[in-house]
């Protein structure tokens, strides 16, 4: 039977459900949590007293049908979100306990990076694109720069591929290459946590795979958060993983329990396909 | 599930007031903010100077300066009158002249002729809008009136019955002065008439052609009549243009203040008298009826970019429809 | 009878097609015939002396009009750097930061600033100027002049360039902890630089060209004219004192300078026109 996922039945669910939604901890502080997070656009409710933990050196995943409210809830962990007018957030959201609300914004995002969904590079040479991030935070020398650059390049996995040609335009490369330049731009700044907002969706599955393979990679020094649409990549990619559904957070847990053994009936009718 | 429990989270460390004040980013907000406003004072200020040094004048001329033909710097009474009757003479010529050449033209341009050419061609035309107005004035006094004072005779011969082209004729003439001004005006027409065509919905075009209409006559009964308003806007645009051009016209029109019949006699325009004697008035009457004239000038000019906006507009939203 | 209005209505065609095509060529021939009449008439007479000399005097062939190229140079200079950043600036304000009512308003009021014949911009340099802070004709009441006109165009153009750039640019550069300003300043603003200088360009031809407002601010001047406080010549006010004068040699001088001006305007709009088809091409992928 398929059930009707209607705001009614969703209201309806036990408390028990939502404080159920936290992974067995290890008991180690989580790198980002959110406590009771709710989100307006203007009068607009788009996410409902979201509480859950991002642990370090973990990739988290982030599902649900479209317009969930997963995005959103994204864009709220570095504050992206603030440049929508009429926009506000309640509640806490905890960067190793310091609340990012009230911290600095451009720190923040500092330490909060993100990647796009449509690779976004800058109209520079792949070299300033990369060398930007750490040039206006003051994070390094000049000397040290290009040093640097081939850092965040290695790490992204493109440093071959470019090395010739660091000073070419960033529109020469091709659409998996520019997001991976893109994920190279956000590591130059050393961030501890990087925002991944359906990064494949615009992408072939060669250049899919490759920035999958990548992530096993980034996630030793990084902690990962991923938005994505696609289950099968959830269940590749991801420690952790959230089920989202009309901006509330229905279930959360590793991600062998989410895809085999869910808790919550809507986290099964959305994985088996019953609707999304 | 027992979850730790965590210390309370610190505040974080947030930037006092002040330095959130001043930091850069705001100043540089509030350093575009503030040239923002440095335009509006900047008009208010112009607006303000032109009412101000108008004011001798319109206390003491009040509605006749508008109505009096009489121009005597030296007895001191100033009549705009044979100003505004060569202004608007001069533009009404020079639209009679721009507006079957410019909409003729731009119907080539957006109906007939193959797109690759049809964009090169307006770019030259719109180059020809860049010439700057005294270049015309040379090219007026030096070619145009030389060819008018061959073709004015014939012309008399022909219409001289007519009022508008009885009298003398001495080369420098309200005639001339149109005949230039439409030349100028013309890229206008043709540049915006050019753009409203082309965006007119391509089905209207076929339903006509599928009816077994020519192309001119779809051209002319359905294309046109649709981008009306459009190409009305352009033409109040134009107008606006001709109503300021200052070079070109007093250097063919004659420069003198009269109110003729006939376009063969010379004349003089706002733009005109102001250029030929600003700069040496001495009187603060004589500077403050100039000043009113630019005001009347200012005047013309926003009413009719206010109506050409919105015909332009107009016919926009029909498109879009 | 059927045949005959197929060939009245076809001839109609013709005849009508034939003559939107004429006017066409017409309008196009124009352009050439005005670059070739000045080359003719004023090509030939340009000299070293024209560039280098004053202006002799009337009887004396040799002059030149060296200080009304110079003048134009620096009452030109003045009008960019009043009229460009006011413009500039105010354009990134509408682009990045006005809130909707306040934008529509000041575009509203730069395009009535627009609209101002040029002549009364020279009346309102005149009262600010020449009269008002008593500086009387001068390069400074000239520059005025010109740098108000340059204003409007300057602010639509970079308004215009800015919201052309996507927001995904802004995005990636806030996510990487770069405040609004310093976007705008590193990412926003070079990624429309071509759109920027082409615009600034055309509107320094437009006002290079102008007559009008500087034949009661910068008046004119025989000589030199030192410093910014003095009467300057300036070559399109040039053109219009030799071109009324009832000197041959002054004619022909006339038609030199204005072959310059032309060529330089024409040279800089091409130009401009240009930078803005090549770079959008280029970003097409």
């Amino acid at each position: 039977m398929t059930p009707q996922m209607s705001p009614d039945t969703v209201n309806r669910m036990p408390n028990e459900a939502v404080e159920a939604a936290q992974p067995a901890t290890t008991g180690e502080q989580p790198k980002l949590r959110s406590c009771k997070l709710n989100f307006y656009y203007g009068s607009f409710q788009a996410l409902h007293d979201i509480s859950l933990d991002i642990h370090a050196n973990k990739v988290t995943a982030l599902i649900g049908p479209s317009g969930c409210g997963k995005s959103t809830f994204l864009r709220t962990l570095n504050r992206m979100n603030e440049t929508v007018k009429g926009s506000r957030a309640e509640g806490e959201i905890l960067l190793d306990s310091e609340n990012i609300l009230e911290m600095e914004v451009s720190q923040l995002r500092r330490r909060v990076g993100m990647v796009f969904q449509r690779p976004n590079p800058f109209p520079k040479s792949i070299f300033d694109n990369v060398a930007y991030g750490p040039g206006i935070n003051n994070m390094v020398r000049k000397s040290e720069m290009a040093e640097r650059v081939e850092r965040s390049l290695r790490r992204a996995a493109l440093w071959d591929e470019v090395k010739d040609k660091l000073h070419k335009s960033a529109f020469d490369l091709s659409g998996g290459q520019q997001q991976r330049l893109c994920i190279a731009r956000a590591l130059a700044v050393d961030p501890e946590v990087l925002l991944l907002d359906e990064p494949c969706s615009a992408l072939d599955p060669i250049a899919t795979a490759k920035i999958e393979e990548l992530l096993f990679q980034i996630k030793d020094a990084c902690t990962l958060v991923i938005v994505t649409h696609n289950m099968q990549q959830a269940a590749r990619v991801a420690d952790n993983t959230g089920f989202f559904l009309m901006g509330r957070l229905i279930e959360f847990d590793n991600t062998d329990v989410i895809f085999k053994n869910p808790k919550m009936k809507a986290t099964e009718d959305y994985i088996t396909g019953r609707f999304g | 599930m027992a979850t730790a429990t965590f210390p309370r989270a610190r505040p974080a460390r947030r930037a006092s007031v002040f330095r959130r004040m001043f930091s850069a980013d705001s100043l540089a907000r509030a350093g575009v903010f503030l040239c923002a406003t440095a335009i509006l004072a900047l008009t208010a200020l112009l607006l303000w100077e032109l009412w101000r040094n108008s004011a001798l004048a319109r206390a003491r001329f009040g509605f006749n300066f508008l109505t009096s033909s009489n121009w005597d710097p030296v007895a001191g009474d100033f009549g705009a009158l044979p100003y505004i009757f060569g202004t608007v003479v001069t533009s009404a010529v020079g639209l009679a002249l721009a507006i079957p050449f410019g909409v003729g033209a731009a119907i080539f341009l957006a109906e007939l002729a193959p797109a690759k050419l049809s964009d090169a061609m307006t770019f030259l035309i719109e180059l020809l809008a860049a010439v700057p107005s005294v270049i015309f004035g040379l090219i007026g006094i030096f070619v145009l009136v030389p060819l008018l004072n061959r073709v004015v005779p014939g012309l008399k011969e022909a219409f001289g019955f007519l009022p508008i082209f009885s009298g003398p004729f001495y080369g420098v003439s309200l005639l001339s002065a149109g005949v230039v001004l439409s030349v100028m005006v013309a890229p206008y027409i043709i540049s915006v008439s050019r753009e409203v065509l082309l965006a007119v919905p391509r089905d209207m075009r076929e339903a006509a052609l599928a009816l077994g209409a020519t192309r001119w006559e779809t051209t002319w009964h359905v294309v046109v009549p649709y981008a009306r308003r459009g190409i009305m806007g352009s033409v109040f645009l134009a107008l606006a243009r001709a109503l300021g051009e200052t070079m070109a016209v007093t250097m063919v029109v004659g420069n003198t203040p009269q109110i003729a019949k006939s376009l063969l006699a010379p004349g003089y325009s706002i733009a005109a008298v102001i250029a030929n004697e600003f700069a040496e008035a001495t009187t603060d009457l004589h500077r403050s009826s100039l000043t009113e004239l630019g005001l009347v000038l200012f005047g013309l000019t926003i009413v009719l970019n206010a109506a050409a906006r919105l015909l332009i507009l107009a016919t926009g939203k029909r498109a879009g429809q | 009878m059927k045949t005959k209005l197929s060939f009245r209505r076809k001839a109609v065609n013709a005849v009508m097609l034939s003559i939107t095509g004429i006017f066409t060529m017409l309008a196009v021939g124009l352009l050439f015939f005005i670059l070739g009449y000045l080359f003719v008439q004023g090509g030939f007479s340009l000299n070293w002396n024209f560039f280098t000399k004053l202006p002799a005097p009337v009887g004396e062939s040799g002059g030149g009009m060296a200080n009304a190229l110079l003048g134009s140079a620096k009452v030109l200079l003045l009008a960019t750097c009043i009229g460009v950043p006011i413009g500039f600036l105010a354009g990134i304000y509408l682009a990045e930061y006005a809130p909707p009512a306040f934008a529509s308003t000041v575009r509203f009021v730069t395009d009535l600033l627009n609209g101002v014949p040029s002549i009364v911009v020279g009346i309102f340099a005149y009262a600010i100027i020449v009269q008002g802070i008593r500086v009387g004709f001068s390069t400074l009441a000239g520059g005025v002049a010109l740098g108000v006109m340059m204003i409007p165009i300057a602010l639509r153009s970079t308004e215009e360039f800015l919201m052309a750039v996507p927001g995904s640019l802004r995005e990636g550069a806030m996510a990487l902890g770069a405040t609004k300003s310093r976007t705008i300043a590193t990412v926003v603003v070079p990624a429309a630089i071509r759109g920027l200088i082409s615009g600034m360009m055309l509107n320094l031809a437009r006002v290079a060209g102008e007559t009008a407002p500087l034949l009661f601010t910068a008046l004119g001047n025989q000589f030199w004219s030192p410093g910014w406080r003095q009467p300057t010549a300036t070559l399109p006010a040039m053109i219009y004192e030799y071109a009324k004068a009832p000197y041959e040699d002054w004619h022909r001088q006339a038609w030199a300078a204005g072959f310059v001006l032309l060529t330089l305007v024409l040279l800089v709009n091409i130009t401009a026109r240009s930078i803005v088809a090549r770079g959008f091409a280029h970003k097409s992928r």
